[in-house]
C-alpha cells in the first residue's frame, strides 16, 4: 500500500457532510472505506470521484462476481473483457472488435440525445481498441405505440441514433425493436459497434512509463453530464425529468474527425494508451488506465481545455462532454501527435503525466484538491452480493395459462403481423444508412446483417438479440434462449458464430426478486456460451431500470458477431424462387407458454417458455453452416416470436425492398401429431429454422440433418400468390399481398401522428 | 491511365468506395484534401457523399468555400469532369456550378432504400456505359435530397435534356418511386454539356457483384473512359 497522500478542498468548494455524501449516491460502508482508504475524510472533488467510479456504472459493485463466471477465452480471442471492447480473431491477421452499451436512462429523459450520444459511445469504444468501425447495430425497447409519449420517445431515439451514425458515415446492418408495457417510462437504448482492424495493431488502454504525458484530445470539457454515470445508478422517478441538463449533447462532426486522428495516432505508432472519456469522462478514464499499467497519475485540470471559464476541478474531472479522448504518450512524440491532430483540425493538450507513486493525483493551479491511492480507487468499492430469490409472482405466472380460446389461425396470424415488435422494422431502418461505405451485402430485414471485409474472400455476420419475455418467465432459460437466438441468426446467413459482448439491462439489483433474474439469466448465458464456443468478450450492466411503476422485464440483449468464411456464401433470410423445396430443420412440440401469441392475441405473458435444448441448437448452427457451405440453401431463416407461421410468412412477405412475392403451400400433417394447431403454427420451441432449396437438393439436405442429429421435415414448395398450410383435413390460406401490407405498415401506420419534432406530449 | 481526384472535406464519409469503384473501372484514383488549392493534374474529379462540416447549417453551404473548389471549378470551366455524389451534388448546388437546390426531404425523414432510376441521357461523361431509358436499382442515403429549382430553371433543364436520373415506379414495389419528394422525380442533372453532373444517389455502393448487384458501376467505368477520351483529344 502506498503512503497516505493528502489534499486540501479547492476554495469555494462545498464542505464534506453527510448530506453532501448522501447526495453523491455512497451509503454508509462505502463512505467509511473510503475514510479508510484516506485515512481522512475526502475533499468534494474526491468524494465526486469516489462517487462516479464507485457507481454501479463504473463499479459493477453488484455483478463483478456473476459475471466472472462467464467463460472468457477461446482460440479466437484476442482480448477479452476490460478493455474498452473486446477482439476476436478472423482469418489473413484481420482481427474484429465489438462491444454493446446501453443509454437507458438519458434516452428516457432526452430521447434523441440521449440515443445519439450512445451511438457516439460505442464507437469510440471500438476506435480506441484501433479499430476502424464499420457497422452499428441496436436494439431499442419502448413502452407500447398507442400511447403518444411512447411514440414521441420512439421517433427521438430513431433520429438520435440515425443521424449521429449517418453522419460519421457507419452502416446499421442490423437491430431489434421491441414493445411492450414494461418499457413505458424506462426505453432501452442498446447501441452495438462493430469494427475491424489488423490484429498487429491492436491498441490497449494501459497507462505506463513514468514521465509519459497525458493529453487531451477532441471537443472541449463543459458542464454538460456531470454525474452521467451516478444517474445511470439509480431508478427513474418523476424526478428524474430534472436530469435533462445532464444528458450530453452529441456532436458526430467532431466524432468523424476524433476517429480519423485516432486511428492514425494508433496506427502510426505514436501513442501508448489511449481510451474514451466516457462516463465519468476524465475521472475513469484517467483513473482505469493507470490502474491497468499499475502506475499513478497526475492529472492538472487547470490545462484542461474548457467551454466555459471558471469550471472548478470537481466539475472537470466529472464533465460528460462527448467527444473527448484521453491518450498517453512519450514527450518527444508531443509535436508529432500535435501534426496528426491538425491534419483533423484538432488539438491536443497535455494534461498531465504518468507517475511512479500509485496515486491519482487531480492538481489545479498548484494545488493538490485530490490524491488517492490509484489502485483502491479502482478496483476498491465494496461488492455486493445481495439475495437472490425468486419472487412467488414469478413462479405464479410461470404456472399460468390463458384461460380465454384464441380467434383461430387465420386472423392470429394476421394479428401477429401487425404487431409492432414482429411487424417489419422498415420505417425504423429506412433512416439508418445500410450502405454506406459499399461493404453490405445483407442489409437490416433479414436474420444477421453481413458485411464483406474489403480485399478478402471473407465476410462478418452480425446481429442482437434477446426475447425478454422469456426471460421474464424463466431468467435461467431465457438467458440461453438469448444466446441460441442470435447464434440461430448468425448461422442462418451460413455464418460461424465467434463470440459474444452483452448488454445487461436488469431492474433493482437490491431487490432480491430482480436479482435472482440477474443471477438465473447470467447462468443460462454463461452456459449457453460455453456450449456453443463462442466466449463473452465484454459488455455492459444497466440496473435501475425502473419507472415508478416497476422493473422492466429482464432483458439481457446479446450482440454475436460471426464469420462466413466465403462471404459469396451469404444465405439470405426470404424465398427467392417458385417451385423450391420448403424444408422445417429441427424438432417442433407445439410449446405456447411464453409465445407471442399468447402475449399479444390472447393478452397474456405466462406459462413457461420452452426449455432451451443447447445441444440441439449447437447442432443446428452446425447444419446451418455446413449447408451454406456446400451452396444446399436458397434462403435460411429462425423460428422465434410467432413460431413457424410467422417464419412461413415472413420467408413469403420478402425482404423490406423486395419487388416480388412467392406464395407457398406447405403440409404438416405428416409431423409432431400431438401439437394443437395453434401450438404447431405459433409455438416457439428453439433449435428450429425453415430453410428453402433447390429441389434436388433435398435429399442430400435430409442426410445432411441426419448427420447432425437433427430432423429435417418437407413441407412443400414455394410458388403462387397464397400461403396455404394444410393439416391433414383442414387448410388456411392467406394472401401474401394482404400479409405484406399488413406486416409493412404496422408501424408506420402507428407513427402516422408523430415526428420528432412536435410529438412531446 | 485516368487520374480521377476524389476530394475529401471534413466530414466527407463514402470516398473510400468511391475511390474503390474508380480502381475496379480501371482508373488511377487520389485522394486529394479540402486545403489542396490544385488538383495533380487529375483528368476528373469527384466530390463524395458524406457530411461535409457536419452539414449543421446547410448541406454544402461551407464546403463551397473549402480551398479545393477553386480548383473544381477551374476544371469545370475547362471542360473537364466533375461529378457530384450525394453531398457532392449539394455542394455543386451551393457552388453554382450546377442550378437548384438540394432541400429536406418532404416526409422530414433521412431515407436509406433502394430507389429505381432511369438513364435519361448517355452523352455525358459518368453515363455512356447505360443505355438511354435503361432503369436501374441503387441505393439511396440522405436527409436533404429533394431536389428544388424555380419554374425557369426547371423548364430549361427539361428543354435542355439536362435531367440526367429520374425516380421512376417499378412493378411490385410498395414505396414511393420518388424517396424525397423531388420536383419533377429528378434524381441528378448535368450542365449543358455534360461534363458537370450531380446525383443523389450513392453507385458507388452497389458496384460490386458480391453485394448481390454490380448496377452502379458503369458510372464509374463511364468516367473512367470519357476522361481518357478527353485527355487523348
Amino acid at each position: 500500500m502506498t503512503t497516505v497522500a493528502v489534499a486540501e478542498p479547492f476554495p469555494g468548494e462545498r464542505e464534506v457532510t453527510d448530506q453532501v455524501v448522501r447526495e453523491h449516491k455512497l451509503n454508509a460502508t462505502e463512505y467509511r472505506a473510503i475514510i479508510a482508504l484516506l485515512e481522512r475524510a475526502p475533499t468534494l472533488t474526491e468524494l465526486g470521484i469516489f462517487s462516479a467510479l464507485w457507481s454501479e456504472h463504473c463499479s459493477y459493485k453488484h455483478t463483478k462476481p456473476v459475471l466472472r463466471r462467464f467463460p472468457v477465452d477461446g482460440p479466437q480471442v484476442v482480448q477479452g473483457p476490460g478493455e474498452n471492447a473486446g477482439v476476436l480473431r478472423l482469418p489473413e491477421g484481420w482481427a474484429v472488435a465489438f462491444k454493446i452499451e446501453s443509454h437507458n436512462h438519458p434516452s428516457a429523459v432526452e430521447p434523441y440525445q440521449g440515443a445519439a450520444t450512445g451511438v457516439g459511445g460505442i464507437l469510440r469504444d471500438v476506435f480506441t481498441m484501433g479499430a476502424r468501425p464499420v457497422a452499428v447495430l441496436n436494439s431499442l425497447r419502448l413502452g407500447p405505440l398507442d400511447d403518444p409519449r411512447n411514440r414521441y420517445l420512439f421517433a427521438g431515439i430513431v433520429k438520435g441514433v440515425g443521424d449521429y451514425g449517418n453522419c460519421v458515415g457507419i452502416p446499421t446492418l442490423a437491430g431489434e425493436v421491441c414493445f411492450a408495457p414494461c418499457y413505458t417510462g424506462n426505453p432501452l437504448v442498446n447501441a452495438m459497434a462493430v469494427g475491424l482492424l489488423r490484429e498487429a495493431d491492436l491498441a490497449t488502454a494501459r497507462a505506463h512509463g513514468v514521465g509519459n504525458i497525458l493529453l487531451a484530445v477532441g471537443a472541449k470539457t463543459g458542464r454538460d453530464g456531470i454525474h452521467g454515470a451516478s444517474f445511470a445508478s439509480e431508478d427513474l422517478t418523476a424526478e428524474s425529468e430534472k436530469r435533462r441538463p445532464q444528458v450530453q449533447v452529441g456532436d458526430p462532426f467532431t466524432e468523424k474527425l476524433l476517429l480519423e486522428a485516432s486511428l492514425a495516432l494508433i496506427t502510426g505508432g505514436y501513442i501508448i494508451a489511449i481510451q474514451d472519456m466516457g462516463a465519468a469522462g476524465l475521472t475513469s478514464s484517467s483513473a482505469e488506465m493507470a490502474a491497468r499499467g499499475g502506475v499513478g497519475v497526475e492529472v492538472d485540470t487547470s490545462k484542461v481545455p474548457t467551454r466555459e471559464p471558471g469550471m472548478t476541478p470537481y466539475e472537470i474531472m466529472l464533465s460528460e462532454s462527448q467527444e473527448r479522448m484521453l491518450v498517453v504518450a512519450a514527450p518527444h512524440r508531443l509535436d508529432a501527435i500535435r501534426a496528426v491532430c491538425r491534419q483533423w483540425d484538432l488539438d491536443a493538450t497535455p494534461i498531465g503525466h504518468v507517475t511512479d507513486d500509485g496515486i491519482f493525483r487531480v492538481v489545479h493551479d498548484g494545488r493538490v484538491v485530490a490524491a488517492i491511492p490509484g489502485k483502491e480507487l479502482v478496483d476498491g468499492c465494496p461488492m455486493y452480493s445481495p439475495p437472490a430469490v425468486e419472487s412467488d409472482a414469478a413462479k405464479n405466472r410461470r404456472a399460468f395459462a390463458p384461460m380465454v380460446s384464441g380467434p383461430g389461425c387465420s386472423v392470429t396470424l394476421e394479428r401477429l403481423l401487425d404487431a409492432p415488435t414482429i411487424a417489419s422494422k422498415r420505417w425504423v431502418f429506412e433512416q439508418y444508412d445500410g450502405t454506406v461505405r459499399g461493404g453490405s451485402v445483407m442489409p437490416p430485414g433479414g436474420d444477421a446483417g453481413v458485411l464483406r471485409v474489403a480485399d478478402t474472400g471473407f465476410g462478418i455476420a452480425m446481429t442482437v438479440d434477446c426475447n425478454a419475455r422469456h426471460v421474464l418467465l424463466d431468467p435461467y432459460e431465457g438467458g440461453k434462449g438469448a444466446v441460441a437466438e442470435a447464434a440461430r441468426n448468425i448461422a442462418c446467413t451460413g455464418a460461424q458464430p465467434l463470440g459474444i459482448t452483452d448488454c445487461l439491462n436488469f431492474g433493482n439489483p437490491e431487490k432480491p426478486e430482480i436479482y435472482f433474474q440477474f443471477v438465473e439469466a447470467c447462468r443460462g448465458i454463461g452456459e449457453a456460451c460455453r456450449t456453443f464456443g463462442t466466449p463473452v468478450t465484454g459488455g455492459n450492466v444497466s440496473l435501475y431500470n425502473q419507472n415508478p411503476v416497476g422493473a422492466i422485464d429482464p432483458t439481457p440483449t446479446i450482440g454475436m458477431v460471426g464469420l462466413l468464411a466465403d462471404v459469396t456464401k451469404a444465405v439470405p433470410s426470404h424465398f427467392r424462387m417458385p417451385g423450391d423445396a420448403i424444408l422445417l430443420l429441427g424438432e417442433t412440440r407445439g410449446h405456447l407458454g411464453g409465445s407471442a401469441y399468447w402475449a399479444e392475441v390472447l393478452d397474456t405473458v405466462g406459462g413457461a417458455p420452452p426449455p432451451v435444448n443447447l445441444t440441439a441448437e449447437h447442432g443446428l448452427q452446425r447444419l446451418l453452416v455446413a449447408a451454406a457451405d456446400r451452396r444446399l440453401l436458397r434462403s435460411a431463416h429462425d423460428l422465434s416470436d410467432g413460431g413457424l407461421a410467422v417464419a412461413l410468412a415472413e420467408c413469403c412477405i420478402g425482404g423490406p425492398w423486395a419487388t416480388v412475392q412467392f406464395g407457398a403451400d406447405v403440409d404438416l400433417g405428416r409431423h409432431a401429431d400431438a401439437a394443437s394447431d395453434e401450438g404447431w403454427l405459433f409455438g416457439e420451441d428453439g433449435a428450429r429454422a425453415l430453410v428453402s432449396c433447390d429441389p434436388a437438393h433435398v435429399a442430400e439436405l435430409q442426410r445432411l440433418a441426419h448427420d447432425h442429429g437433427l430432423p429435417c421435415h418437407y413441407l412443400g414448395l414455394t410458388g403462387g400468390s397464397d400461403l396455404i398450410v394444410r393439416r391433414d383435413a383442414r387448410s388456411w390460406r392467406w394472401s401474401v399481398a394482404r400479409l405484406r401490407a399488413i406486416y409493412v405498415d404496422a408501424i408506420p401506420r402507428r407513427m402516422a401522428t408523430v415526428t420528432a419534432r412536435n410529438g412531446a406530449p | 491511365m485516368t487520374c480521377v481526384a476524389v476530394i475529401r472535406f471534413p466530414g466527407s464519409n463514402c470516398e473510400a468506395e468511391t475511390l474503390a469503384a474508380v480502381v475496379r473501372a480501371g482508373g488511377d484514383a487520389l485522394l486529394v484534401d479540402y486545403r489542396d488549392t490544385h488538383l495533380h493534374h487529375a483528368d476528373a474529379v469527384i466530390l463524395p457523399g458524406g457530411f461535409a462540416y457536419g452539414d449543421y447549417l446547410r448541406s454544402g453551404a461551407i464546403a463551397r468555400f473549402a480551398p479545393v473548389m477553386q480548383a473544381v471549378k477551374a476544371l469545370a470551366d475547362a471542360g473537364g469532369a466533375v461529378v457530384g455524389i450525394c453531398n457532392g451534388f449539394q455542394v455543386l448546388c451551393e457552388a453554382r456550378l450546377l442550378p437548384g437546390a438540394l432541400q429536406r426531404n418532404a416526409q422530414q425523414r433521412f431515407v436509406s432504400r433502394p430507389v429505381d432510376v432511369r438513364i435519361e441521357r448517355n452523352d455525358t461523361v459518368c453515363t455512356a456505359d447505360y443505355d438511354v431509358g435503361e432503369v436501374i436499382r441503387i441505393p439511396v442515403a440522405h436527409g436533404e435530397g429533394r431536389y428544388v429549382a424555380d419554374p425557369a430553371t426547371l423548364t430549361a433543364l427539361e428543354a435542355e435534356h439536362r435531367v440526367l436520373l429520374r425516380y421512376v415506379p417499378v412493378a411490385g414495389s410498395d414505396l414511393p418511386h420518388n424517396p424525397n419528394g423531388s420536383l419533377h422525380d429528378i434524381a441528378g442533372i448535368c450542365n449543358a454539356a455534360g461534363t458537370v453532373v450531380g446525383f443523389m444517389p450513392h453507385p458507388e455502393r452497389l458496384a460490386d457483384r458480391v453485394l448481390g448487384s454490380d448496377a452502379g458501376q458503369r458510372f464509374f467505368s463511364s468516367l473512367v473512359r470519357s476522361a481518357r477520351v478527353e485527355v487523348a483529344a
